[in-house]
């Protein structure tokens, strides 16, 4: 059985002296798998011979919850998935609950679950390079990642009371109206954002041990992210050139310009500067976001609140930080979803671990884990 | 009073200004990297949060001693003090001034160099007495590590004793000018980046790569074992820094008396803050990395250091 730790494959090195590999058990507990990831590491020496992640330390039955709980009821279960990111699944479920029950949203209620989700990736992407650098040892890098997420997350307690799972889209808009003066601090934000961006890119990236320490790492070539169904900026570190917000165009994405940066090796180095990239796309797409906010309703009219949807099923997704996330819902007439599935890219993404991260280092397996930006909340749902 | 009684007094004192100093540098960095974090870093216990370090070593000195029922007690036990010990023992060679060193040996430039050197084993030994694969690798790690970087760490210093005519450390200050400073630049660069090293501090940390190892050879231990090892690495730090101002900056440039030993502490302090900025700013390397920059260019330039001085060490 591959998940047997005891088990050591006995090797031959160079000199003919019979060797044996070094299992080690990273993990679940353990500073840099981001959550209750376990990794089973065979070593050679140093060098990573096969990694298998094992994956379920976190699963807390969402999906089964979701089938004994109103339509309405589901949505504070979705901030439990990606808990860096909820406002995704909070708008990923709403769309497919939408699709199916045939909901029109307000225009003002799209903007702001733009405007939310923008910001939230930017939070996200913090997040995620934030833990990279501190697992290669930069743990400056990581206060300086968490002091800009910090005002993201400031804006959303002001918003909505929560700092992490915000309940905040719900089926037909958004829970609440924007607070007064909300959007001067939103373009004071920013404002001030793209100069910390710079100071992190010059800190970490600009430096000669970090770029010794990401570049060639990991390499996913652009097949192999399709093939392995990778999506994100994992997929587009690659060069797939995929991003939902622009090719499936949901919601008021169409409206705004931004680009879809794009790496070009498919390493570690590529996967967290796309990442890095991203916010600043996300705060032109936030401006845009706040220059063209008209007054209006932020919630749909005329649809029951216990929500019954004929019998069917309806499948949406989006693009969330991690990649494409989607929801389907089967209904059965009734008031609670019969069955709800997530597609969750980070499931998807931390698959290619065990290809990555073999013929690298042990310190580089932190390396590759870190750039696959898993959240476990997600993976085992 | 016999020798031996003035020994063990001397011994005294020396661990109790050793653990005076850690506790003042557990301080430093926490403050040094506060600041560099955009924190504020310890400031409830006493001013400027000065007496924290204390409160902790009080809390780990309370702490249960755990001892992993796997592991080879009398080595995981040993380790601690094998890996102190040397470090403690090297303070006695540092010149603070002309004439003025606890201990003025006339190998002390030697001694400094091979005494601590000695810690390595007790790095492997607290690796491989664990029992523990984390603590294995970090052990093994630790081993190659400092092995590789005594080499350029002597070189750097060699040159200084060519020129001296001397391994003597108070005659190495003593002889000091301050054109030493521009000829041996490279050899303070070598000195500065291997006692890093040496020290397994970071960006240099692999032995103990939080991220990866979790804590590297001491994950295992707790309580006072525990704070000996972070004690053997502050009082490392103090070591390499007061050799390196003695030796590379002739202690306090050349000024004789107190006001000598003044400055050299200054520059001590420096060289120390320096190495804390570099931990809190630098990535961790990787361990072939590490390998790469002691064999392929810290040698390199400590052996070129010697040619300079060995070219212009006749014609002084």
């Amino acid at each position: 059985m591959a998940l047997d730790v005891e088990s050591r494959t006995p090797v031959v090195d160079q000199d003919g002296r019979s060797v044996e590999e070094l299992v080690v058990n990273v993990g679940p507990v353990h500073p840099s798998t981001h959550g209750v990831c376990r990794v089973i590491v065979h070593l050679d020496g140093e060098i990573v011979t096969e990694a298998i992640p094992v994956i379920g330390y976190l699963h807390r039955g969402i999906e089964k919850m979701a089938e004994n709980r109103t339509y309405l009821q589901v949505v504070p279960l979705t901030d439990r998935l990606d808990y860096v990111g909820s406002m995704y699944s909070n708008w990923a479920y709403c769309r497919a609950v939408e699709r199916l029950a045939g909901i029109a949203v307000p225009e003002r209620a799209e903007y702001l679950r733009v405007i939310t989700c923008e910001m939230q990736r930017i939070a996200s992407h913090m997040m995620a390079l934030g833990s990279s650098a501190a697992d290669t040892g930069a743990f400056t890098m990581f206060i300086y990642a968490f002091d800009v997420r910090e005002r993201v997350v400031e804006l959303f307690e002001e918003l909505c009371g929560s700092r992490l799972t915000y309940n905040y889209v719900r089926p037909g808009g958004v829970s609440f109206d924007l607070p007064e003066g909300w959007t001067e601090r939103l373009l004071a934000f920013t404002r001030q954002t793209p100069a910390a961006l710079d100071e992190m890119d010059r800190l970490f990236f600009g430096n000669v041990i970090a770029r010794g320490r990401l570049k060639d790492i990991g390499v996913l070539s652009a097949e192999d992210a399709v093939a392995w169904g990778a999506s994100g900026p994992v997929a587009r570190g690659s060069g797939v050139s995929w991003d939902l917000r622009r090719d499936d165009a949901y919601s008021v994405y169409p409206r705004f310009t931004f680009d879809v940066p794009l790496g070009e090796n498919g390493d570690c180095y590529d996967r967290a500067r796309v990442r890095l990239f991203e916010c600043y796309e996300s705060l032109r797409i936030l401006e845009q976001a706040v220059e063209q906010l008209e007054p209006g309703r932020v919630m749909a009219e005329g649809w029951p609140r216990l929500l019954a949807p004929r019998a069917g099923d309806a499948y949406d997704q989006i693009e969330s930080a991690r990649g494409a996330l989607g929801v389907y819902i089967v209904s059965d007439g009734s008031v609670r979803p019969y069955r709800m599935h997530v597609r969750a890219p980070a499931f998807c993404n931390l698959a290619l671990l065990g290809e990555l991260a073999v013929g690298h280092t042990l310190s580089d397996l932190v390396v590759v884990l870190g750039s696959l930006d898993p959240v476990f909340g997600e993976v085992d749902r | 009073m016999s020798s031996f009684g003035w020994g063990a007094l001397f011994g005294l004192l020396a661990g109790l200004a050793i653990a005076l100093a850690a506790l003042l540098g557990v301080w430093a960095e926490r403050k040094v990297s506060a600041r560099i974090q955009m924190r504020i870093g310890p400031n409830q216990a006493g001013p400027a949060g000065l007496l924290q370090t204390l409160a902790d070593t009080i809390k780990l000195v309370l702490k249960e001693d755990i001892t992993p029922r796997q592991a080879e007690v009398g080595a995981f036990r040993l380790a601690p003090f094998l890996v102190f010990t040397p470090i403690a023992v090297s303070f006695i060679v540092i010149p603070y001034a002309f004439g003025w060193a606890p201990l003025d040996s006339s190998v002390g430039v030697l001694f400094f160099l091979a005494v601590p050197a000695i810690s390595v084993i007790g790095v492997l030994l607290a690796g491989w007495s664990s029992r523990n694969t984390y603590a294995t690798l970090g052990g093994v790690r630790g081993a190659a590590q400092m092995i590789s970087y005594e080499l350029p760490r002597t070189l750097s210093v060699v040159s200084l004793c060519i020129i001296a005519g001397s391994i003597a450390p108070t005659t190495v200050l003593g002889e000091w000018r301050w054109w030493w400073l521009p000829l041996n630049a490279i050899g303070f660069v070598v000195y500065f980046i291997s006692s890093i090293a040496e020290l397994n501090r970071g960006p240099f940390d692999i032995p103990e790569a939080e991220s990866e190892l979790v804590a590297g050879y001491f994950a295992d231990y707790s309580g006072i074992r525990w704070a000996i090892f972070m004690m053997s690495e502050y009082g490392g730090v103090l070591a390499a820094s007061l050799f390196g101002a003695a030796m590379f900056f002739g202690g306090g440039l050349g000024v004789h008396g107190w006001p000598g030993v003044l400055i050299m502490i200054a520059i001590a302090a420096v060289i120390a803050t320096s190495m804390l900025w570099a931990k809190w700013t630098f990535p961790r390397m990787r361990a072939d990395q590490l390998m790469s920059v002691a064999w392929k260019v810290l040698t390199p330039l400590a052996l070129l250091q010697l040619l300079l001085v060995g070219v212009v060490a006749p014609w002084l």
